[in-house]
């Protein structure tokens, strides 16, 4: 009786290919990820369970906290550029170039126009600073907000050739009011149709 | 698996000193195993930060245009008011097919009063086309969050048309007590 011999299989696999492929898919992965940017205005966003995720370009955030204080970001430098160079020319302030281009570097901001080449001159980090900024006057008697508004959907209508979308983010705990003042703004320019940045829960609430 | 053996004695002491083989192969698994664990992390947090959002249309504000007129049976109107309070009732304030009552937020509230609704509707309209219309009506206290969350149940529940308009004083003084 001859034994079946059993074939003994080596303990250790050649691991180096594998390696190699996790660390290139690693270091894509580190590279593509953006770093979140810190927020000057920092909400609490209610929570929905629709899944429509935000586009990424020709979008303009209008943020909504802190008792009616606005905020906002447009995205894309170029629109952001343009825009002010807009409101530069419609208000008569005449920013400089150099305050322009420091503009187009800021994501989100909340200062009455007066104020806002104050807040250029600071460094990045000291701009988000609880209380320095105060939000975008919109009532009334001086809507700025609306300045903005239209002057970024024309810089982008400009460059894009294509309809800015409107984000409305606001915190949970705001009054209805408040957020209806700033749909107001944006129906009154024809504007009636913008997303709500939720969070995400499941549909068992 | 770890193969960082340092070969057998040598035994006697006078021989010559043999420079020590070292092993070439180093053990890859725990290195791996890191790699991953980053590639797990970094994929999901890329496409897990993008925020949500909901889209919202809101009516025409042009008052040239002529308004729509639609059946009472048709309408549910919702009444948001402060501290999570919510009513609902049928058709119109004034005559309501059916009056307001009060109901909760969640799967146990109103969302069973819309999903009911949904299917009653287009059954009494004899039309699946006369579907159910839902009026959001919030109240100045309201907040956001109640604003969202019954939007949300408008998705959940697949509502063909809502719309969210003014509240009216006398609705607003029926949330107050």
């Amino acid at each position: 009786m001859s034994k079946v011999k059993m074939s003994k299989k080596a303990t250790s696999i050649d691991m180096t290919a594998m390696c190699d492929v996790a660390f290139l898919l690693l270091t894509f992965f580190i590279l593509t990820a953006t770093a979140k940017q810190p927020e000057p205005l920092p909400v609490d966003t209610p929570a929905s369970t629709v899944q429509t995720k935000l586009p990424e370009t020709d979008l303009a955030i209008i943020t909504v906290g802190q008792k009616g204080k606005v905020f906002l970001g447009i995205k894309g430098t170029d629109v952001r550029k343009r825009t002010l160079e807009l409101l530069s020319e419609k208000t008569k302030i005449g920013f400089t170039k150099e305050e322009i281009l420091k503009f187009s570097l800021v994501d989100d901001f909340g200062v009455p126009l007066n104020e806002l080449r104050g807040l250029l001159t600071l460094k990045a980090a000291d701009r988000n600073q609880e209380g320095l900024q105060k939000g975008i006057p919109h009532d009334s008697i001086d809507n700025q907000l609306k300045e903005w508004v239209l002057a970024a959907r024309s810089a982008n209508a400009e460059l894009h050739e294509k309809q800015l979308n409107f984000a409305i983010k606001g915190d949970a705990k705001e009054e209805y009011p408040e957020i209806k003042k700033v749909m107001d703004i944006l129906q009154d320019q024809g504007v009636n149709k913008f997303n709500l940045v939720t969070g995400l829960r499941s549909k068992d609430f | 698996m770890a193969e960082l053996n340092t070969g057998g004695d040598d035994g006697g002491k006078g021989k010559k000193v043999r420079s020590k083989k070292q092993n070439s192969k180093v053990d890859l698994t725990a290195m791996v195993d890191l790699a991953f664990l980053l590639i797990t992390f970094f994929m999901l947090t890329t496409s897990l930060s993008k925020p949500q959002s909901m889209d919202l249309g809101m009516p025409e504000k042009d008052s040239k245009i002529p308004p729509i007129l639609i059946a009472d049976a048709r309408t549910l109107t919702i009444l948001v008011g402060e501290n999570n309070t919510l009513k609902t009732y049928m058709g119109q304030f004034a005559s309501p097919i059916e009056a307001p009552t009060s109901t909760t937020y969640g799967k146990d509230g109103i969302r069973k009063k819309i999903l009911e609704k949904v299917v009653s509707v287009p059954v009494t309209m004899g039309d699946p086309k006369k579907g159910l219309i839902v009026i959001i009506k919030a109240s100045k206290k309201s907040n956001y969050k109640n604003l969202v969350d019954v939007l949300d149940e408008m998705a959940i529940c697949k509502v063909p048309t809502y719309a969210i308009v003014d509240i009216e004083k006398a609705e607003d003084a029926l949330l107050k007590n």
